[in-house]
């Protein structure tokens, strides 16, 4: 059993370290997409233009194609892009891609319709005030859209936990991995099961963490 | 303020076909009209929150036609105005005071002094204990209160209000529209009140409209269209006031 836990410690490392850098990146990225996919199609934005239509409509099929790819498949189809930007196609850094762009157009879906809960009298009150489009964006939107936001990031980061696990494929490590070669592929019950309940408890971790910041921003309102 | 030849569609739905409205600087005008008729997408338009489809919109003091201005322009002409709904429209992620520094901030206020205006318009609308408080725990009075306080923090010259009273209990819309009055008085505004009561026409407007189907069936001072209403709207308004 000391065995299997000690066997743990570098999947571990490696599991929080795709899962962390990947959400980061699909935060910024993904965010930001997300933001535009609302702009564009929110009447008080751009929604009324043509060409807003247009990209919106554009931007709507490509994101779909995205994810629609099978995860597997999507990391080997980009181990070019991997090579690329990391420098090397093999390993945790390298998994780090794929997972960062399984994660962005999911996290982007997320966040456009976070914004869209927002009330619309709510936008009206704000151009009201004569704030700028840009302003009603950070200034108004996030902030009420930010319980929703969060949960929508918890979300995000359990599903990129789930494609994590596949990330032995390319040698990137990681629990999913440990599973696999150890607790399958050489029938170590025990390494099996401390591998599964390590990604349980993370799974837990996160949710638990992710609602109770939801829950608190909610309180302060 | 006013608007001349105003019409807007949506799709095929003709919302406001022809209409003109004029405004004297301090007075306080309504617009009457059951739901549909077309009162609030008017108000929006007046209000630079909708763009009409033809016909102007103007404010004193800006020469070009408000609703053909953008960007810089548009905000500036926003902040002449200060716009008021019936669901009060706080922003929940900010307390009270919070809501009320928005404008401010927008306007690029620096923030010491955006802090002492908030102040003083807390003490306008009579809440200055309310500050700190999350928007959402205040009672509708009272979020109506801040929202106006919020609507007037740019020293706006034409204040809007969509409906402000009808999400209110008959004791309290009676105290909204007696501040509103009061800062009618204090700040010589310029009010343009939509509303389906006609309670609110006669309890402080001074001139009105009365839309159906889009068009303005009536005009005039509200004591002459009180005596003597000459379209059906208005007399079936008159009768329902009489009523309740």
């Amino acid at each position: 059993m000391t065995d299997a836990l000690n066997l743990l410690i570098q999947p571990l490392g490696q599991t929080l370290l795709m899962i962390l850098v990947s959400t980061l990146i699909a935060t910024i990225f993904g965010g930001a997409l997300g933001i535009l996919l609302f702009a564009l199609s929110n009447d008080r934005f751009a929604g009324k233009h043509k060409g807003a239509r247009f990209a919106k409509h554009v931007a709507d099929r490509a994101i779909n194609v995205l994810r629609s790819f099978p995860y597997i498949i999507l990391m080997v189809l980009v181990l070019p892009l991997s090579r690329l930007i990391v420098g090397t196609s093999l390993g945790t850094r390298a998994a780090i891609v794929p997972l960062s762009i399984a994660a962005i157009p999911f996290l982007a879906r997320i966040v456009e319709s976070s914004l869209s809960e927002v009330d619309a009298g709510v936008i009206d009150a704000a151009i009201s005030c004569a704030a700028s489009k840009r302003r009603i964006v950070f200034a108004i939107l996030i902030p009420e859209a930010l319980p929703s936001l969060v949960s929508g990031l918890t979300l995000t980061m359990i599903s990129l936990l789930g494609y994590s696990a596949m990330a032995g494929v390319i040698g990137g490590g990681g629990l999913g991995d440990l599973a696999i070669r150890y607790g399958y592929q050489r029938f170590r019950g025990d390494v099996m099961a401390v591998a599964v309940i390590t990604i349980i408890i993370l799974v837990e971790l996160i949710q638990f963490a992710g609602t109770a910041l939801a829950n608190r921003i909610r309180a302060t309102r | 303020m006013r608007v001349d030849g105003i019409s807007k569609a949506f799709g095929s739905h003709v919302v406001l076909s022809n209409v003109s409205l004029g405004v004297p600087k301090g007075s306080i005008h309504g617009i009457i009209g059951k739901s549909g008729a077309g009162k609030t997408t008017l108000i929006r338009i007046a209000g630079l929150l909708e763009k009409p489809d033809s016909g102007s919109v103007r404010y004193e003091g800006i020469e070009t036609p408000v609703h053909l201005l953008r960007g810089r322009a548009l905000l500036e002409a926003r902040r002449k105005t200060g716009f008021v709904f019936q669901s009060f429209n706080l922003f929940a992620s900010r307390t009270a005071g919070e809501n009320i520094a928005f404008p401010l901030e927008a306007a690029g206020w620096p923030h010491a002094k955006a802090h002492a205006r908030v102040a003083e318009l807390l003490a306008l609308v009579g809440l200055s204990d309310k500050a700190d408080s999350p928007s959402m725990h205040l009672s509708g009075g009272e979020k109506q209160r801040i929202a106006i306080a919020r609507a007037l923090a740019n020293h706006p010259s034409i204040l809007f209000s969509d409906e402000a009273t009808s999400a209110l209990d008959p004791e309290t819309t009676r105290s909204i529209l007696e501040l509103i009055r009061s800062l009618r008085e204090m700040l010589g505004l310029t009010v343009i009140m939509v509303t389906h009561q006609m309670e609110v026409v006669r309890r402080i407007c001074d001139t009105v409209s009365v839309i159906e189907g889009g068009k303005i069936v009536e005009q005039g001072l509200v004591a002459d269209v009180f005596t003597n209403p000459r379209s059906d709207a208005a007399k079936a308004f008159l009768k329902e006031d009489r009523n309740d």
